[in-house]
């Protein structure tokens, strides 16, 4: 089945060459840049409002209003999120690789949207590709005059820098991510300030968007919000991309229209299960939301809505599929150990709190559980996400910490029995059992 | 303009407070105990040990959050003891205790551990992890002075944010992180900070420990008792910490008037020569054959009557003179002016060693600009000495000034200082063309247009000295009187002796009498009824009497606690005089040239009070006896002045502190009591105004400095460490002087064809040394900086001409 396409459809038409200026130029490039240097902030910021776009970093608030909340102290700047880690997610990756004048295109409208003169990508220190192809079509930009000073003959200026991070999930946390672009620890900054839109880089006004995200807007501008609105029934308007991993017989980024269904996603999109084996379980939205399985959620639809209800989220349209052949407990202990080693460190229950559950994981899958251990998990959960709740209540500065409690609480409360018999089958069942592989005596 | 109130409800119960604020210190204001690790009210918070999660009713319901981030408003609500907020700090604390060794049984920390009381106070009692513990190397040092132990560190930040946003040396940082996440050096680079000590003071755990003290006692064995550090004139408020009669260590107390809780290592370790086996412990009488041989107290105080008697009855009493006393209590120097005038009958007394500033100048401004000044400044003024090396935490609060309150900072000084990079403007410039600068300045020519600018802009804080020892004292004097009259002007005058303006306040400067009183000023009845009659002549200062001395006309010379042969820039002949007595802690390089010494108590080991650079009076206190026979100053000089048969009748330090109360103007009614009661920060004197009656104006003198026409100028200071004997006897300090050098600029080298570690010559005409040259792109061309008084190095005295010629 063939859905509309908006920000992948250069790619999948021109497969070879899409990353090119040529090519995108040829298709209508810069023409939604050149066209929005005329407009004021007003119409733009209402424009993309109209358009009901939601970010696609994983919060998913509303584009157009986050721009109007910027404060109008200057120099503001714009900062785009290419620090796509979350385990599961590389839809970013894709876009910049084979469409990154799109997110050039992009920028350039959200800079004079927010009449902004300074922009910056920040990449992920492990994506060297897009970052080359992202540099290459800024430097094309820059060449042509569509970047620098006075962009398309108009006296208009926009500097824009791509910058590599350093290999640290934790500077996709927007606050984080202004910190390591300013050259310090890539730590989440305390709240309050509440919003980079008051206090961002350098605390000045700052927009923070995702790839995914600008890349809409080209298509915004061109096609009009009415005709982005309506390509989709939901409040979540536009398309959104998902990246399906794990145990399917299609894995991949899908640019997909909302309202489909789990059952659709997993055995249309993705072409079901490998080996026609049963599906277990799925990571809804990136490493860090609570887990679904197939009896209670396989024909709920995959919105924002119907999964926050639920108690998890969508989040960056990460999934990751898990068939029956997965230890869950492995599999909560591969999700946790990455949290543990990608925590900053700042606050205690996080640095703390998910090493000792990945310890915990650990030691119970290698035969050394204890029949406390499964309320251990949870009470050391508890003290990192208060009350185990969805949206978490966090003890931390950032949701990193809570983000390690999921898949933990997602193993106990969907495959409780999965623990237990790791712990039965301990060589030292039924007693304390410890010591044994702990201490290393063993 | 106070804050509006706000209405904040914590636990049930509504209180109304000052709006701005953070949750933890208004709930601690207002009793409620919010327990912490990671926050320090002089530091901006971080949020990273969540030890103070409270919960607050919000829009969106209760929410858990840091108290320490979490400002108060109007109509807060606050619940700081439900299970929730216990049950999280609960979990906190376990978390810190996961990875934490446990190892409190030979921890220095143990017994005053915030974690250790916190675990006991809130935390649970038997540790859940049954996981290995996280390991590291322990412990190991990041400096000569503290040792970092990472498996106790909880990661709190205070010491990293101290360094960087206090002390403005960030030599230690964060590095890796989650679980790993440690504190650390950079690489090859040592916590080389001259204020390292406080680290480990703040340190809520044992992980940063202080070499000196590693060991040495158990907090349930020490005797505390309050002070006030007398290492620089800034007047910090400490603790002092002794066992079994050994004065152990200093910790920092929390003053908002001066050290706002800071010291620098030179005063948090300076104490160790107080037990130094060097110090002396009985008189010391020069034999015949010209070697010291111990006495006893009567056999030596009965010579030193005889000879100050034969040489006033053969010689006149102008044939005594008397130096020092800049570094005792204000009792003593009180004693000693008391003893000069009405024993001996000299005037030729001085406090300072010609390295100082006019001393009416000093008792003029002194009570007049106030260090909280800089808490307000708009524009602050810096043309004195490096306040990093010589008065570290007065160095601290000017950096605070300019870094956190927004205050414009000039500075004026021929090399770089430790504030420069915070510095607004930053003025080089050749010794001796001073008097061109500050013309130029005040007439807002050319480079100086925005500096003069921002002068304009008050409240201004001036701090006033001499930037090194070539440069003339006139110059300060004329800086300071274009900065009196800017506008709402503070000065603040810099010399470097701790008690320098107590000695100046009693009188110890030829043209002074107690209580800030000229020769001849009026208001001083009491004085002259007391000492039986009033000088009326002024007498020589130190640089007359060392002309005096080797003109032969001083015959007779009393040190207290003054080492003028290794102090004075231009020396001191004490061969030369027929009688030399010295009251001293050590056989110093002046003290080991006397006839006679006597032992004296030092600091910790006699009560008293000290005047720091605000005319701050303040309490120093006795917590060990000291050793052998060493006795206080005033003791030694009231018993010389029975035997002299004019005695002064003093019983106790409290007594004479009532008779400078009651003969000194400015010290009017200024008791111990008053000190330590009414006034815990100190009284800053005249605690009247009008009890003052010297008003010293200085002017702009246009022969404030002279330029010099010499290819070289010599640049000579004072650095932290330094050969002085309370440094060298400290094992810990000592070694950390960094050693004679020649720092010269990258052109002037180039010129001389030299190189980092070449040796040059330098050459005055009071002396010449060989020394390695550092390049220094801070100075200005044809200056040569040779740091004063280090170990081995040369003296040139206050000569600003040199040669430097290479090797």
């Amino acid at each position: 089945m063939a859905y509309p396409l908006v920000v992948t459809k250069r790619m999948m038409e021109h497969p070879t060459d899409s990353h090119t200026m040529e090519r995108y130029e040829a298709t209508g490039g810069y023409v939604a840049a050149r066209q929005s240097i005329g407009q004021t902030r007003e119409e733009l910021v209402e424009l993309v409002k109209a358009s009901g776009l939601l970010g696609r970093g994983g919060a998913a608030f509303s584009a157009g209003l986050k721009w109007s909340f910027l404060a109008p102290a200057r120099p503001a700047y714009l900062v785009v999120n290419g620090d796509e880690s979350e385990p599961g997610t590389f839809k970013d990756r894709q876009l910049m690789e084979r469409d990154p004048h799109q997110i050039v295109e992009g920028m350039i409208i959200a800079a004079k949207a927010n009449e902004v003169h300074d922009s910056f990508v920040y990449i992920r220190g492990e994506y060297p590709k897009p970052a080359r192809r992202l540099q290459q079509a800024v430097a094309e930009a820059y060449a042509k005059g569509y970047l620098g000073k006075g962009i398309f003959g108009t006296d208009y200026d926009l500097e824009l820098t791509v910058h590599l991070g350093a290999g640290a999930y934790i500077c996709g946390e927007e606050t984080a991510l202004l910190n390591s672009l300013e050259g310090r620890r890539g730590e989440p900054r305390l709240k309050p300030p509440y919003f980079p839109a008051a206090k961002g880089l350098y605390m000045k006004p700052t927009i923070v968007n995702n790839i995914e995200t600008i890349s809409n807007l080209p298509h915004i501008i061109n096609q009009g919000s009415e005709w982005f609105a309506g390509l989709s029934d939901s409040a979540d308007t536009g398309t959104f991309m998902m990246s399906i991993s794990g145990h399917v017989n299609k894995p991949g980024n899908y640019e997909l229209p909302h309202g489909l269904t789990w059952r659709e996603v997993i055995y249309d999109v993705a072409g079901g299960i490998r080996n026609g084996n049963e599906l277990k379980a799925w990571v809804p939205g990136g490493a860090s939301a609570p887990w679904f399985v197939p009896e209670l959620h396989l024909d709920k639809p995959v919105t924002k809505e119907a999964c926050a209800a639920d108690g998890s989220m969508l989040g960056s349209g990460a999934i990751i599929v898990m068939d029956h052949t997965t230890d869950m407990v492995g599999a909560a202990e591969r999700l946790v150990a990455f949290f543990a080693e990608e925590s900053c460190g700042q606050c205690t229950p996080c640095r703390e709190g998910t090493t000792w559950l990945d310890m915990i994981l650990q030691r119970v899958l290698n035969g050394a559980g204890r029949d406390a251990d499964i309320d251990l998990l949870l009470d050391v959960a508890d003290n990192i996400s208060v009350g185990l709740g969805w949206p978490p209540k966090q003890t931390t500065i950032c949701p990193l910490g809570p983000s390690a409690v999921s898949p933990v609480m997602s193993l106990v409360r969907h495959f409780r029995d999965e623990v237990e018999a790791h712990i039965a089958s301990a060589p030292h069942a039924g007693g304390q059992g410890v010591s044994v592989s702990i201490r290393g005596i063993a | 303009m106070s804050d509006p109130l706000v209405k904040i409800t914590i636990n049930g119960v509504a209180h109304h407070v000052p709006g701005h604020s953070v949750l933890i210190k208004t709930a601690e204001d207002l009793g409620t105990y919010i327990p912490r690790f990671c926050w320090h009210p002089r530091m901006a918070p971080v949020g990273m040990c969540r030890m103070c999660l409270v919960e607050i009713e919000g829009p969106r319901g209760v929410m858990l959050v840091p108290s320490c981030t979490t400002p108060i408003h109007d109509e807060m609500i606050v619940h700081t003891e439900t299970d929730t907020v216990k049950k999280a700090q609960e979990g906190v604390l376990e978390f810190l205790l996961a990875n934490h060794p446990l190892d409190c049984p030979v921890c220095d920390r143990g017994g005053e551990c915030p974690l250790q009381d916190q675990t006991m106070a809130y935390g649970p009692g038997e540790s859940r992890f049954v996981e290995e513990k996280r390991h590291y190397e322990k412990p190991i040092p990041i400096s000569d002075l503290v040792m970092l132990d990472r498996e106790r560190c909880i990661l709190c930040a205070r010491c990293t944010r101290f360094s960087d946003e206090i002390s403005g040396d960030p030599l230690i940082e964060f590095m890796d992180r989650g679980n790993s996440t440690q504190v650390n050096t950079f690489t090859e680079e040592p916590f080389a900070s001259y204020f390292s000590g406080n680290t480990v003071q703040l340190c809520p755990v044992g992980a940063l420990t202080a070499s000196p003290y590693r060991f040495r006692a158990r907090p349930w064995d020490l005797r505390v008792i309050g002070s006030t550090c007398t290492v620089c004139s800034a007047g910090d408020s400490i603790s002092v910490h002794a066992s079994q009669n050994e004065v152990l260590r200093y910790l920092g107390v929390d003053n908002d008037a001066t050290n706002h809780g800071w010291l620098s290592d030179k005063c948090r370790f300076g104490f160790e020569y107080l037990n130094s086996d060097d110090r002396l412990t009985t008189p010391l009488v020069r034999g015949a054959d010209g070697e010291f041989a111990e006495a006893s107290w009567s056999e030596a105080l009965g010579l030193v009557a005889e000879k100050l008697t034969a040489i006033v009855t053969d010689h006149g009493p102008q044939a005594v003179a008397g130096l020092g006393g800049s570094r005792g209590t204000n009792e003593d120097a009180y004693a000693f002016s008391k003893f000069m005038r009405t024993v001996v009958g000299s005037g030729h007394i001085d406090s300072q060693m010609d390295d100082g500033l006019n001393p009416q100048l000093l008792a003029a401004l002194s009570g007049k600009g106030l260090i909280g000044d800089l808490e307000h400044a708009k524009t602050i003024l810096l043309w004195a000495a490096d306040l990093k090396e010589e008065h570290p935490t007065l160095y601290l609060r000017v950096r605070r000034a300019a870094q956190e309150l927004g205050a414009k900072l000039i500075i004026v000084h021929p090399r770089r200082t430790g504030l420069d990079d915070r510095a607004t403007f930053k003025f080089g410039y050749k010794p001796g063309d001073g008097g061109r600068v500050l013309s130029e300045l005040m007439a807002g020519q050319g480079e100086y247009a925005a500096a003069r600018a921002a002068l304009s802009e008050g409240p201004v804080v001036a701090i006033v000295g001499r930037t090194g020892l070539t440069e003339s004292p006139v110059l300060a004097e004329s800086v300071a009187a274009f900065a009196r009259d800017l506008p709402n002007a503070s000065v603040l005058p810099i010399v470097r002796r701790s008690n320098t303006y107590g000695a100046l306040d009693m009188g110890l400067a030829p043209n002074l009498l107690p209580g800030r009183a000229g020769i001849g000023s009026p208001g001083c009845a009491n004085l002259e009824a007391t000492w039986g009659g009033l000088p009326t002549k002024a007498g020589y200062d130190a640089a007359a009497i060392a002309t005096g001395i080797d003109e032969g006309s001083i015959k007779g010379v009393i040190l207290l606690g003054a080492d003028p042969v290794a102090d004075m820039p231009n020396g001191l002949d004490l061969t030369a005089p027929d009688f030399v007595v010295a009251i001293d802690l050590f056989l110093t390089e002046s003290s080991s040239q006397a006839d006679v010494v006597f032992p004296a108590l030092g600091f910790a080991e006699k009560e008293g009070t000290v005047t720091n650079l605000e005319g701050r009076v303040q309490k120093v206190n006795r917590v060990v006896p000291g050793p052998g026979q060493a006795r206080e100053d005033w003791s030694i000089l009231d018993d010389l002045a029975a035997r002299m048969g004019k005695p002064m009748g003093f019983a106790s330090a409290e007594a004479i502190s009532k008779e400078i109360a009651h003969v000194a103007p400015a010290y009017e009614s200024v008791t111990w009591d008053l000190v330590t009661w009414d006034h815990p920060d100190g009284a800053v004197v005249p605690v009247v105004a009008e009890r003052s009656p010297l008003e010293y104006v200085p002017v702009v003198s246009s022969t404030s400095s002279t330029p010099s026409k010499s290819e070289f100028v010599l640049h000579s200071a004072r650095t932290m460490y330094d050969n002085g004997v309370m440094c060298q006897q400290g094992p810990s300090i000592g070694k950390l002087a960094p050693g004679a050098a020649a720092y010269l600029n990258p052109d002037d080298a180039e010129r001389l064809g030299v190189v980092d570690g070449d040796l040059v010559r330098v050459a005055s005409t009071n002396g010449q040394g060989d020394l390695p040259v550092v390049i220094d792109s801070s100075l200005t061309d044809g200056v040569v900086y040779v740091p004063f008084n280090q170990p081995g190095g040369p003296r040139f005295g206050s000569d600003l001409d040199v040669s430097v010629v290479k090797l």
